[in-house]
Parts: C-alpha cells; structure tokens; sequence
C-alpha cells in the first residue's frame, strides 16, 4: 500500500508526472479527509484522544473535524444510538454532500452493542449505508485510526463515476435516502 | 406515626394500610384516589404538599393481573414521607390524572403512559414522553421480549437455543 508520500503508479521524467485522473483525484481525496464526529457516548471520548495531539487525527489529512455535514466527507459515528436518534442521524447524512463515507466506530454504533433492547438502534446500518465498522468497546485510538485509513483506502481506490452509477444508487434506495 | 395511621383510616377508608421499614404505605381505591391524595395535601396534620415520584407497576401474576401506580408524597416541614398505590385491570387501564394537584405529575404520568400504557384519566396532553412516536408496545409491562427483535448478530446456536 503506498504511503501518504508514495505517488501513485504512472509515467514520470523531467518536470513532468503523468497518471490516470482517478488516481490523482484519490491521492487527493484520500489524504484531505473532513470528518464530522457523531460521538454520542463512550466512544466519542475514544475519539477526542484520537483527534488530540498524541494520536494525532491531523497526520491523516483530517485536520479540520467539520461540525457541519454540509462541509463534512467522512461521517463517523460514535457511541450509542438511539432509536429516537435514528432519523436525526439520517438526517445528517442525507445533508452531506457527495461523495460521502461512512465508519461506525465500536459495537453500539455497528450492531446495537450491549444495548440490546427496545430503546437502542441495532446499528446505524439500519438506517445509513456504512462503509468500514471498527470493533470494541469502545475501540483504542490506534482502532479507531486504522479505521480511518481502510476509510482511506476506500477513498483512493473509488472508480470516477461511482457516485452516479446505478449500482450505488440501489444501495441508497435500500435506505429509502434521494 | 400511630396517629397518622389512625387519622388516615378514619378519613380515606383505605383498602390497607401499613407501616413498611420506611414509610406508611397506604392502597386506595382508584376512583377515590384523587380525593385521597387531596386530604393528604390539604389536611393539617398530613401536609403532604410535595409529590416526589410516580411511577407504574406491574404483576402480571395476579387474578385478574393489574397495573398499579405508586405515588411517593413528601411533607416538607417535619420531613416525613407516604407512599400511595392504587391498582386498575390490565384491561381495563385507567387511572385518574394528578395533574389538576400536582403540575409536576404531568410528565411523571406521560412517562408511566409510555412504558405501561397506563391511561391517566383528566390529563391534559397524554402522549409518549422518551419512546419513539410510533411504539406500538409498552416496554415496561412484564410480557415484553427484554431482547430487541430488530437484533441481527445474535445467532441462536452461539446462544445454545
């Protein structure tokens, strides 16, 4: 896997670097990821560590944690959802702007955790298409940044087009989402 | 505390009354509930002005099974505590409202709505206060499922069932 220094593979020589337009476009999406964090409990206390000085968010391209959606790429949620919160959480998402990833960060956000009850959504999947989920209770920041680079793994390798092909369009509708 | 007992035997006629390890406990009628509580705020030597809880209760095991409400009532100069019940069919259920003592019951009572599905007769805006709008169930009675339907990870086998 190239690092975030390593160029992607193309045709170089003096003063000039010639590669497809979707590897430049993901070197340049992946390494400028804007994260808003949804941290509802525990987990979201996970993240102010991995977003603070010592685990360092920031290294990843993810500087700026966006506390608009409308400015956010990567949602990240956090902790405990619940089902009252379900639809707000959509809400969220269906006013994040394209292209738009999603990492549902320990057990409450991926399946309900401990909280199986009436009370508590079973996973967001239940009502927003998730990309990577990462495990624990609540996970370690080192969890929660490699969570973050397999989101930056995705984002680079995304085919142009994807967002407008039929394909991710039906995975939308299986959330009733545009 | 004797006196009290005799007062509030004399006056409300309850269905029982007794001293628990740590307040009286007295179980009235539901259709003199509200008359009751009433005398235990307004008569001189009760004064109980301050309603601490009110919550719902369940015995499914019961002939007929009832739901019951318990209201904790505190007296707020000789600091002295009752504890009211008062028991309805789970078929019929229907408790009178304490809105019209206590502003502070309305809330308590929306709550006991939304987990019992006690119906609080006279209250003013009786819809779920914390569940989803569009629950169907009471999650607080005995025979709701403790593990969510909408649950997807949990296989059975790992479960040994």
């Amino acid at each position: 896997m190239p690092t975030m220094t390593e160029s992607p593979p193309g045709v170089s020589g003096q003063g000039f670097f010639l590669t497809s337009l979707e590897k430049a476009v993901g070197l340049a999406r992946k390494n400028s990821i804007w994260p808003l964090p949804f941290a509802t409990s525990c987990c979201g206390i996970e993240f102010m560590a991995t977003m603070a000085s010592h685990y360092d968010l920031a290294r990843f391209g993810s500087e700026r944690p966006s506390f608009s959606p409308r400015q956010a790429d990567l949602l990240m949620v956090m902790g405990t959802v619940a089902k009252k919160l379900g639809p707000v959480l959509k809400k969220v998402y269906e006013q994040m702007a394209e292209p738009r990833w999603v990492i549902a960060v320990g057990a409450c956000a991926s399946s309900g955790g401990i909280f199986d009850t009436y009370s508590v959504l079973q996973g967001i999947d239940k009502v927003i298409p998730v990309d990577v989920y990462v495990p624990g209770c609540p996970p370690r920041p080192e969890q929660i940044i490699d969570g973050l680079m397999k989101i930056q793994e995705l984002v680079e390798k995304e085919p142009l087009g994807w967002r407008q092909s039929a394909q991710y369009k039906a995975i939308l509708a299986q959330y009733g989402i545009e | 505390m004797a006196t009290l007992v005799e007062t509030l035997t004399s006056a409300l006629s309850p269905l029982k009354i007794e001293l628990s390890s740590d307040m009286p406990v007295i179980i009235v009628e539901k259709t003199r509930l509200i008359e009751a509580i009433q005398f235990l705020v307004q008569d001189s030597e009760c004064c109980f002005t301050f309603l601490t809880d009110l919550c719902g209760i369940h015995y499914p095991d019961q002939n007929p099974p009832v739901l019951g409400v318990v209201y904790h009532l505190h007296n707020m100069v000789k600091n002295t505590r009752i504890r009211v019940k008062a028991f309805t069919p789970v078929s019929e259920p229907v408790i009178p409202s304490l809105t019209g003592l206590f502003s502070s019951a309305n809330w308590m009572e929306r709550e006991t709505y939304d987990f019992f599905g006690i119906r609080f007769e006279g209250h003013p805006e009786l819809k779920r206060l914390l569940n989803m709008d569009d629950m169907v169930d009471f999650p607080m009675r005995k025979e709701f499922m403790l593990e969510d339907p909408t649950r997807t990870d949990k296989q059975d086998a790992y479960f040994g069932r």
